[in-house]
């Protein structure tokens, strides 16, 4: 493992293998809190602490309880365990000791339980058979990368809001097609690494 | 087969949650946030329903907002006095009460004593039939009676009369106005509870116009605006309009008015017959 390695898979999630914009996980977030950049930022925070943390613990779970006892068919469930036991803790720790915090994530937090961007990276990390390291930037670079798409389509939906727009296409619609001509630019990504 | 292919996950899964719940429980005592006594006592007093009718997302949030003080106690446009009175009572409040609001459909011209230009065979829905001509009937401000509001309505307060008009039950409804605002037609008003005189009518178009296209219109004569002893009622765009804060409810109007469109008191309604 070099530093070049951990820079690809960085640069990879952020932009090749854009969760959001490639994999296509994590829509109903990206979809249902983009009207506005301010909540937008803070859904984008909240997943990229919640997924550098799940990448971790789920690393973890995996190699030290799941492939000793060879029960690596219960991934699933047992990801998804820890998911929401984590968000359940991180939730209970920020309001405690960051109010401020816990206000600007809101009910953003909670949410993330369900985000199906969180359950997908932690099982590429598994599939990819990182290590440790390689985990925590994927998990990282993932998130950031779910946050920068999430906060472009915010920004582009706000202006969308002003511009004259035939109705037939107002509010929604051109938010899909807006999010589908962002995934082809995306695609303009592809082969960079 | 090997028990043992049963046991490992189950116990290893089970052992997981196990320690993830106790981790949470520890977590829930040590993490407690104080919160503030009075939002636990005003959530627990308001009714639950979650309709927003007061601005806010749902009760928790009306509650959290009575105690910073971005709300008003009797804010919640569901509650009943009483309950305004609890939660201000709770707050340590001089009580502020406001009437109770209901949601009054202003339109008698149902399918039998109205016109209509066409017969609508399309979406069951008051704003799709809304935006082909503004509606089947020759009345463009009357109720479509396709129940766009009663869909709406949280507490199945609205029904739709055999006459084909949307017709409020004063007793269920809360107030929540979600009803109005879903309304394409703004037939929808909402009226203090106690009012008994309520003008049925919404055409805002001169008398000759209204008279050739509904027998339940207001035709504009000014009658009951001169019979008002309490001069309560006023004129605005060729329609009658009570003010609710002037109007004794003495039924002087309802006798009065020669297309009969204005409810009063059961008994002097039975009286005009």
């Amino acid at each position: 493992m070099n530093t070049t390695s951990l820079f690809v898979i960085f640069i990879s999630g952020i932009l090749v293998n854009n969760f959001v914009m490639s994999r296509f996980l994590g829509i109903c977030p990206f979809v249902g809190v983009s009207k506005q950049v301010e909540t937008a930022i803070g859904m984008g925070m909240a997943v990229t602490f919640v997924i550098t943390l799940a990448s971790i613990l789920t690393y973890l779970v995996h190699y030290l309880l799941l492939v000793p006892l060879e029960i690596e068919y219960l991934q699933t469930i047992a990801f998804i365990l820890v998911i929401a036991a984590l968000v359940q803790f991180v939730e209970m720790v920020i309001q405690k000791s960051s109010p401020s915090l816990y206000k600007a994530l809101g009910v953003y937090l909670p949410l993330i339980t369900t985000n199906c961007a969180v359950l997908g990276v932690t099982i590429i990390n598994i599939q990819e058979s990182y290590n440790l390291i390689q985990t925590i930037v994927n998990g990282l670079s993932g998130a950031l990368g779910f946050a920068f798409a999430i906060f472009l389509f915010a920004g582009i939906r706000e202006r969308l809001e002003l511009s004259n727009i035939p109705s037939v296409f107002k509010g929604f619609p051109i938010a899909l097609i807006t999010a589908s001509l962002m995934s082809i630019a995306f695609l303009g990504f592809v082969g960079l690494v | 087969m090997d028990l043992s292919y049963i046991i490992i996950p189950v116990i290893s899964l089970g052992g997981m949650a196990l320690i993830f719940g106790a981790i949470l429980a520890v977590a829930s005592e040590k993490f407690k946030v104080e919160v503030d006594q009075r939002i636990i006592d005003i959530r627990a007093v308001l009714p639950g329903a979650n309709c927003g009718g007061c601005g806010f997302p749902g009760c928790d949030g009306y509650a959290n907002a009575v105690v910073s003080g971005a709300a008003k106690s009797n804010g919640c446009p569901v509650c009943s006095s009483e309950i305004a009175a609890q939660i201000a009572a709770i707050m340590g409040d001089i009580v502020e009460t406001c009437e109770k609001q209901i949601a009054h459909v202003i339109c008698k011209g149902g399918c039998d004593n109205s016109q209509a230009d066409f017969e609508y065979f399309g979406i069951k829905s008051c704003k799709a039939a809304n935006r082909i001509k503004g509606g089947s009937k020759s009345c463009k401000a009357g109720c479509l009676g396709l129940g766009t509001c009663v869909l709406v309505c949280p507490f199945d307060a609205i029904k739709i009369d055999e006459n084909r008009l949307a017709v409020v039950d004063p007793e269920k409804c809360t107030g929540c106005k979600q009803c109005v605002e879903e309304c394409p037609k703004h037939v929808i008003e909402m009226i203090p509870a106690s009012q008994q005189v309520i003008i049925n009518c919404n055409n805002k178009e001169p008398g000759k116009i209204v008279r050739q296209i509904c027998s339940v219109g207001c035709i504009g004569c000014k009658i009951c605006v001169k019979a008002c002893p309490h001069e309560a009622i006023g004129f605005e765009n060729n329609l009658a309009k009570i003010d609710y804060e002037k109007c004794t409810n003495c039924g002087v109007c309802v006798q009065k008015c020669p297309t009969k469109i204005i409810w009063g008191p059961p008994e002097i309604i039975d009286e005009v017959g």
